[in-house]
C-alpha cells in the first residue's frame, strides 16, 4: 500500500469510527435530549414526579382564565390534556392554540409553572393569508 | 480536467486564478444582497403572528445554513489536503474556519435577539441551540489548533483530523428539530414542494441565501490570497510580485 492509500484508509476509518460513536451516543442520550415532555408522557408516567421539568403542548382554545397576575390554562398534545397554573408575565406569542413550553412541577393533577416560553412553529405567512386559511377551515 | 486541477494546486496559478475570480463573486454578491435586503425588509409582508420581527430570519437563516455548509467544505477540503497533501486545499480549509465561525456567531446572535421577544428567553438549552453552539466551539478549536503549530503542514494535519471528527455534529444540528422536542421551530424547507413559508416571504430568503454563498466565496478568495502570499513569501514569484521587478 502506498503512503497515500494508507492515509485514505485512515481517514475513512476515522469517519466510520466517529459516525458509530455519534450514532451510539445519540441512542444512549436520546431521552436526555428531549427539551420537554408532553401531556401524554405525564399520563403514562414518563415525566419525573416531584422534580422540576418542562411540559410542552398547545394552549387549549377557551381554557385561558386570568385572575390578576395568575393565569390558568389547559395544555394539550391533541391526545391528553393537563391543567397549568402560572403567575407572571407571558411572552408576546402566548395565545390560545399556540404551542408553549412551561417549566415547573406537578402538584397532583395541576402543573405549577415557574416560567412559560412560547414555541413558534415553522409557518410564516402574511395576516391576510392566515385569515383566509382560517375562514376556509371554519367553512368546512 | 485532472491536469487543470493539478495546475491549480500550484500556489502561483492558484493566486492568479483567485485574482481573476474575485469580481465574479463581488458583483453578484452586491447585486443579490441589495435585492434581497430590499425585498425582504421593505417589500415582503409582515408575519401574521410575529409582525415585523420575523424579518430577522433574512439574516438568521442564511447564516445558520452557511455555518453548516462552510464547516462541511472545511472538513472535506481538509480531508483532501490530508490525503493528497495538496497545499492549496490546506489553505482553503484554514481560511474557511474564521468565515464559518463568523456565520455561526451571527446565527446565534440573531437567534437570541429574536428569541427574547418571541419565546420569552434569550437562550434555552434545547438540542438545536446547543448543537449550533458546539459548532461554534468546533470552529474555535480548529482555529486554535491551526495556530498552535509553527509548521503549517503539521498544523493542517492536526486541524483537519479535528474537522473530520466534528463532521458528526452536522446531521445532529440539521435533524435535531426532527429527532427531539425542541423549542426551536422545525425546518422551513422540510418538504421542498410545500415550503412552510409563504412565497412572498420565501423568495427574498432564497436570494439572501445565494448572496451569503457569494459572500463566502468572496471572503474565501480574499483570505486565501493573503494566506498564499504569507506561506510563499520566500518564493521568487512572490518577491517579484511585491518588489515589482
Amino acid at each position: 500500500m502506498t503512503k497515500r492509500q494508507n492515509r485514505m484508509v485512515l481517514v475513512a476509518l476515522l469517519v466510520l469510527g466517529v459516525s458509530l460513536t455519534g450514532y451510539f451516543g445519540i441512542k444512549a442520550f436520546n431521552d436526555n435530549l428531549l427539551y420537554f415532555f408532553t401531556p401524554t408522557d405525564i399520563t403514562e408516567s414518563k415525566a419525573p414526579i416531584g422534580k422540576s421539568f418542562r411540559l410542552g403542548g398547545l394552549v387549549v382554545t377557551g381554557s385561558v382564565i386570568r385572575e390578576n397576575m395568575n393565569v390558568t390554562f389547559s395544555l394539550s398534545d391533541n391526545n391528553k390534556t393537563i391543567k397549568v397554573s402560572y403567575e407572571g408575565i407571558l411572552p408576546d406569542l402566548f395565545r390560545e392554540g399556540q404551542g408553549i413550553v412551561a417549566t415547573g412541577s406537578l402538584d397532583g393533577d395541576l402543573f405549577l409553572a415557574t416560567t412559560v416560553l412560547a414555541k413558534h412553529d415553522e409557518n410564516y405567512m402574511p395576516p391576510e393569508v392566515a385569515e383566509a386559511l382560517l375562514n376556509s377551515s371554519a367553512g368546512e | 480536467m485532472w491536469k487543470w486541477i493539478q495546475k491549480l494546486a500550484s500556489p502561483k496559478v492558484f493566486f492568479e486564478t483567485t485574482n481573476k475570480l474575485i469580481p465574479w463573486f463581488l458583483w453578484p454578491f452586491i447585486g443579490l444582497i441589495l435585492l434581497g435586503l430590499y425585498w425582504g425588509l421593505v417589500v415582503a409582508p409582515a408575519d401574521y403572528q410575529q409582525g415585523e420581527s420575523f424579518r430577522i430570519m433574512y439574516i438568521h437563516v442564511p447564516s445558520a445554513w452557511m455555518s453548516m455548509l462552510v464547516y462541511f467544505i472545511m472538513a472535506v477540503v481538509g480531508g483532501i489536503g490530508l490525503i493528497w497533501q495538496i497545499k492549496m486545499a490546506q489553505v482553503v480549509a484554514k481560511v474557511s474556519a474564521p468565515i464559518g465561525a463568523s456565520f455561526t456567531l451571527i446565527a446565534l446572535a440573531t437567534g437570541a435577539i429574536w428569541g427574547k421577544p418571541m419565546w420569552g428567553a434569550w437562550w434555552v438549552w434545547d438540542a438545536r441551540l446547543t448543537s449550533e453552539l458546539i459548532l461554534l466551539f468546533l470552529y474555535l478549536a480548529y482555529i486554535s489548533l491551526n495556530n498552535a503549530f509553527d509548521d503549517p503542514k503539521t498544523a493542517s494535519k492536526a486541524s483537519s483530523i479535528l474537522a473530520i471528527v466534528g463532521l458528526v455534529n452536522l446531521p445532529i444540528i440539521h435533524y435535531s428539530v426532527k429527532w427531539w422536542n425542541t423549542l426551536h421551530q422545525g425546518s422551513i424547507l422540510e418538504d421542498i414542494s410545500k415550503p412552510s413559508v409563504h412565497p412572498d416571504m420565501l423568495w427574498p430568503l432564497l436570494i439572501m441565501v445565494f448572496a451569503f454563498q457569494f459572500l463566502y466565496g468572496l471572503l474565501l478568495l480574499l483570505n486565501a490570497r493573503d494566506e498564499i502570499l504569507v506561506r510563499e513569501q520566500n518564493s521568487r514569484w512572490v518577491r517579484e510580485l511585491v518588489t515589482g521587478e
